[in-house]
């Protein structure tokens, strides 16, 4: 790791700072090409749709990277921005389903059917928003964003950092866990918001939807992949690492720190609802069990086995963790909670740059001595195991 | 809200719930003074913390199950033995995890907070293979059950009085240990000052290993207690962890006193507003109201004044 004085230095020369090396476009092409290509090509609906709904978690574990590789702050709440964005979908999608033809049989017509059995007669305000389609996918990112902003603008200006601030993220999504569950009547209680058919007359559950929708979601991933990468390049991404490293010399030198730190915040939030909204489209329900600490937690375990401080690498620790998950769980259940536990462990004592970090120091030398040697052609192998 | 009792009745409401409350109170200081001495003297969050109390739980368990089956004439007594067992055990798998795990991530608290999350789960799935899924429950000893009727609308259970006496004894002493013995002088120069403790001769490292295992015996036996009054299963642990830390942070870290003051005002907000409103919406605004009050006061309600 270099030290931020020499990262600072680096930056001011910008002409050897390209937006992306060499390696990272190849790093790129070759993420896309296994989400875009061969995963299509290779597995059956079903499965697609399985990692479809990996690829949503992946948005977190990118957010994460930005705020906690490299800004330093580690939120163990970031289910609740994912949450946030995927019932707001959810309530559209929800709204839509529950017109007063599809509702007849209810005392009340016309309004979700979890609201008729809570005796709840009239929409509630806070759901009218979501009547509308655009006003929806504004507020899927705005409202986790400006919640984000409010936590964050609390916390940093009075300088809360480090344990402290994780273990607020914490308590907060457990407040709005039991929050969602207690307000059934408001919110689907635990059972979350289900039922949900069309996108603006649209069928989300036929195959080809959920083909479409998954085409989307890697583009999405992509473009949100590209948005990191240039705020990684520009100074603000110098900044963003000075700060984790010696946070007083950047405040001594003129930089609001707070301000910068809200502003990681805020992105790591907006990234997880989209994965949210994106989560909902493709599963086609929301419930708090995404929402609450265990979820929260296991999100960071992605960002970190991936490598906390590379962008391409929580991609693939979202997809080999989960991979894993699936495949352990459904044959060996016990074993699981196990090797998760230990995942835990072992990535923390003994790599804890992950995957990336692992590729960096062991694969990326003797790629590029063989690089050379065989120069000017060479293809470079995928870092990290393909998932499924 | 109010209108429909009588002054009478409200007063035994409030002493009734009171009460409801000090039993939690009981429960959250034992967890939390675990918490304290370890958070407060090394920074380290224990993320683990309610598996080590469930570990105390379940050494109970066993010890009630061993009494009644091999030893019945002396199960009244159990209770002293499990509590003393249950410190033992959990302080020597805390000292165990701090030799092997947190001895290597002193300087980094963050990495320290996911290694013992991973802790966690593999011990929940450790109880879950060894005593089952169920929640296994306790055998009270007679001299336990019942209750104490103090006016015709007040009454308090017995095993709810034993575990205030025995928190109120483990707090002091705790408290004796902390701020009146040798040991307790070492530990809170280690947490003042680390590179001058050790300069004047005094072990770190040792000191560091002892005070992680008291705090996690300190948690077997509030596991121990918490059979007193509940179930125990393998995630019951993990049901309290926020609260507790919450209320470490709220308490202000490194501060004994702190750390019961806002146990105290957790537990009996909560419970207070537990009958009046449902037990989902009392729980959400006490801890609304906690984060609410450390975004402003982020350093807790006391707090050490170290020059560092």
């Amino acid at each position: 790791m270099t030290s931020p004085v020499q990262t600072l230095s680096k930056s001011l020369t910008v002409n050897d700072n390209p937006f992306m090396k060499p390696m990272e476009w190849v790093s790129l092409a070759l993420l896309a090409a296994f989400i875009l290509i061969v995963l299509p090509a290779t597995l059956d609906a079903f499965r697609l749709n399985l990692v479809g709904k990996y690829l949503t978690y992946a948005f977190v574990a990118l957010g994460l990277v930005m705020c906690w590789g490299y800004a330093g702050i580690l939120s163990l709440g970031q289910g609740v921005f994912f949450g946030l964005g995927g019932y707001c979908m959810a309530m559209y999608l929800k709204l839509e389903a529950s017109s007063v033809e599809n509702t007849k049989i209810q005392s009340t017509p016309g309004i979700p059917d979890f609201m008729d059995w809570n005796q709840i007669t009239e929409l509630p305000l806070m759901w009218k928003p979501f009547q509308s389609l655009p006003l929806t996918l504004i507020l899927v990112v705005a409202v986790p964003v400006f919640f984000a902003f409010v936590i964050g603008f609390a916390m940093f200006t009075r300088r809360v950092g480090g344990t402290y601030f994780a273990i607020i993220t914490q308590a907060i999504a457990a407040i709005l866990t039991i929050l969602i569950v207690g307000q059934q009547g408001y919110t689907g209680g635990i059972n979350g918001i289900t039922d949900l058919r069309t996108l603006h007359g649209w069928d989300i559950r036929t195959d080809s939807a959920k083909f479409i929708l998954y085409f989307l979601n890697g583009g999405l991933l992509i473009g949100c992949i590209l948005a990191a990468q240039y705020v990684k390049k520009a100074k603000l991404g110098r900044i963003l690492l000075a700060m984790r490293d010696k946070e007083d010399r950047v405040r001594f030198s003129g930089y609001s720190v707070a301000g910068f730190k809200v502003f990681a915040f805020c992105l790591a939030a907006g990234f997880a609802a989209i994965g949210g909204a994106m989560f909902t489209l493709q599963v086609g329900f929301m419930s708090p069990s995404f929402v609450g600490i265990v979820p929260s937690i296991e999100m960071v375990i992605y960002a970190a086995v991936g490598g906390r401080l590379s962008l391409f690498g929580a991609v693939w620790g979202t997809l080999l963790v989960n991979w894993a998950k699936t495949t352990f769980s459904e044959s060996f259940p016990e074993l699981w909670l196990f090797g998760l536990g230990a995942l835990f462990i072992a990535v923390v004592l003994a790599f804890p740059n992950g995957l990336a970090g692992i590729y960096r120091s062991y694969v990326e030398p003797r790629l590029t001595r063989k690089v050379k040697a065989l120069a000017p052609v060479g293809a470079p192998v995928p870092h990290g195991t393909p998932a499924e | 809200m109010l209108g429909d009792y009588s002054l009478g009745d409200l007063g035994a409401i409030f002493a009734m719930q009171g009460f409801a409350g000090l039993i939690l109170f009981s429960v959250y200081v034992l967890m939390a003074l675990g918490l304290a001495v370890i958070f407060g003297q090394m920074g380290v969050i224990n993320m683990a913390h309610g598996e080590f109390m469930i570990l105390g739980a379940y050494v109970t368990y066993l010890c009630s199950t061993f009494f009644q089956t091999h030893l019945p004439g002396l199960f009244g007594i159990y209770f002293f033995v499990a509590m003393i067992l249950a410190f033992l055990a959990s302080g020597a798998l805390g000292m165990i995890v701090e030799w092997t795990l947190i001895r290597h991530l002193y300087k980094r608290p963050l990495d320290t907070l996911l290694a013992t999350w991973g802790l966690s789960l593999i011990l929940q799935q450790s109880y879950r293979t060894i005593f089952g899924a169920r929640e296994v429950g306790v055998e009270l000893p007679s001299w336990l059950i019942g209750s104490v009727q103090v006016t015709d609308t007040i009454e308090v259970p017995i095993n709810g009085l034993f575990v205030m006496a025995i928190t109120t004894l483990i707090t002091v002493g705790v408290g004796l240990l902390m701020y009146r013995s040798r040991f307790g002088q070492q530990v809170r120069a280690v947490m003042q000052n680390r590179p001058m403790a050790g300069a004047v001769g005094i072990d770190t490292e040792k000191v560091d290993r002892y005070t992680f295992g008291l705090g996690c015996g300190i948690a077997g036996v509030a596991g121990s207690a918490f059979t007193m009054i509940g179930s125990t299963g393998p995630t019951s642990g993990q049901l309290y962890i926020v609260d507790t830390f919450l209320i470490v942070v709220f308490g202000g870290a490194a501060s004994l006193l702190g750390t019961i003051a806002s146990a105290f005002s957790i537990s009996q907000t909560q419970s207070t507003l537990e009958f009046f409103l449902s037990g989902s919406t009392a729980k959400v605004l006490t801890l609304l109201a906690v984060v609410g009050i450390l975004m402003v006061r982020p350093q807790g309600l006391f707090t050490l004044k170290v020059r560092r």
